[in-house]
């Protein structure tokens, strides 16, 4: 059974941002496009482990920090080399002010 | 650490079963604190500077190409492919490089057209380097796993010096892309290459030697040397900014070790220079944070000088600073110039290499 989990307030992330949240070992990615929406992948790049985190977002691509690979955040669709594997993604929805993410 | 054998420079040897075992490989480096509002403002995308300076590259190359044309047959050329060879062939790593990583341009399309020009006029395979690259950026002289050491220990100080002129690079990159052409990848490509990717590596490397046999043919046609000065032969005779300009990226410096500060170099240049090559004489903070664009490089430094070597003032300081270090390193390969730190720094990190810095180390 997959449960809601709640990640951060709406706040803590920026528009056409992303931070890092950690939950039961694991480390996803928060993201938050320009059009207001929020997003969730795991945390660490399928290259290398590099935290998506500390990359940069455009529109729809997070870039990892480390070798500039890019996925599409909102698919977690690889956007080519040196990215070959796509990014799990995950459900999030928005309560009374609170990002949660779906973790299975 | 390294001091203890003989550097195995494969990429599948003795050094490299080392560099795994002892965490050398994929580990996690050192970074210079900079706060999340800054270096996102310092990794924004535009195509703005990148336009402007393709738009100089590209006239500067087809300026000095007409010139050379018009003239040829006379000395008055010689001046004009002096030109168009350093853009050609020096100016061309930059633009590779930086297109490669993604970040000269805002417009991904962008980046990849000229990331395939540069590597056509540099005869790279376009598929090869850019995993090479990665490879470089994660274990940044590692050896047994760094692809892109420019000097090897001891120092081979003939090669170093004939790279100036191209030869060697030549020597290594035609026979490379021919060898690929015909569906021949290496053991040290495959591995940094994913298998899914080696039909592209093959695919590139067709269309570079088929463009290489069309401009051979159309040399004889015309039973001129022209073509090939335009097209090919610019590797070997403008080659030497960029080896001038990229050996001090490394050379001289600790191998083996987790933080660029030891292993790479910062170097003021003149403005030409950093217009042939993209503002990579701020090579530590480049490594260090490579999602920065080339044109905010200058802004980056000026942010974390605080926590780096003082940068060397010139290429001459450099070559001067390095040369001694080179001598040494041809008795002791391990011997490698550690460079001071500002009191204002972070210490450098030991945890791989305490016995090399207190052995080895020039102060």
């Amino acid at each position: 059974m997959a449960d809601w989990v709640e990640a951060c307030a709406v706040d803590d992330v920026e528009e056409e941002d992303v931070i890092r949240f950690d939950h039961g070992g694991r480390t996803f990615a928060i993201y938050r496009s320009p059009d207001d929406e929020f997003f969730a992948t795991d945390g660490f790049c399928t290259h290398e482990k590099a935290h998506l985190a500390d990359g940069l977002v455009m529109d729809d691509i997070i870039e990892c920090p480390k070798h500039n690979g890019r996925f599409n955040y909102k698919t977690g669709q690889a956007k080519g080399a040196p990215i070959c594997v796509n990014l799990q993604t995950y459900p999030v929805k928005v309560e009374a002010g609170k990002v949660m993410i779906q973790i299975a | 650490m390294a001091g203890t054998m003989k550097r195995d420079y494969s990429l599948v040897g003795e050094s490299m079963r080392r560099a795994i075992e002892t965490g050398l490989a994929s580990a996690e480096w050192y970074h210079t604190d900079v706060s999340r509002k800054a270096m996102k403002e310092l990794m924004q995308r535009s195509d703005g500077p990148a336009i402007r300076d393709t738009i100089i590259w590209i006239a500067a190359i087809l300026g000095s190409a007409a010139g050379g044309i018009y003239f040829w047959g006379t000395w008055w050329c010689v001046p004009f492919f002096f030109v168009y060879g350093v853009l050609y062939a020096s100016a061309s790593d930059s633009r590779w490089h930086e297109c490669g990583h993604g970040t000269a341009f805002r417009t991904r399309w962008m980046n990849d057209v000229v990331y395939q020009i540069a590597s056509f006029m540099l005869m790279r395979n376009p598929v090869t380097w850019r995993w090479s690259h990665a490879r470089h950026h994660t274990d940044t002289i590692i050896v047994g796993r760094d692809a892109e050491i420019a000097v090897m220990r001891p120092p081979d100080l003939v090669r170093a010096m004939l790279a100036f002129t191209g030869i060697l690079d030549f020597r290594y990159s035609l026979p490379t892309l021919v060898r690929n052409a015909f569906g021949n990848i290496s053991p040290d490509e495959r591995s940094y290459i994913p298998e899914m990717e080696l039909p592209k590596v093959v695919t590139a490397a067709r269309w570079h030697v088929g463009i290489y046999v069309t401009t051979i043919a159309v040399a004889l046609y015309m039973w001129s040397w022209l073509p090939l000065v335009l097209i090919g032969l610019p590797r070997l005779y403008g080659t030497w900014h960029m080896v001038l300009t990229g050996l001090l990226q490394h050379i001289g410096l600790a191998d083996n070790v987790i933080d660029h500060r030891l292993n790479s170099r910062t170097v003021y240049m003149n403005p030409i220079s950093r217009f042939i090559y993209w503002n990579m004489n701020y090579h530590v903070e480049h490594h260090m944070f490579p999602m920065v664009p080339y044109h905010a490089l200058p802004r980056l430094h000026e942010l974390i000088k605080h926590d780096l070597p003082e940068p060397n003032p010139s290429m001459w300081h450099a070559y001067r600073e390095v040369w001694p270090v080179l001598l040494k390193q041809l008795r002791y390969e391990d011997y490698f110039l550690k460079r001071e730190l500002p009191s204002t720094a972070q210490p450098y990190r030991g945890e791989f290499h305490d016995v090399n810095v207190s052995a080895a180390a020039a102060e």
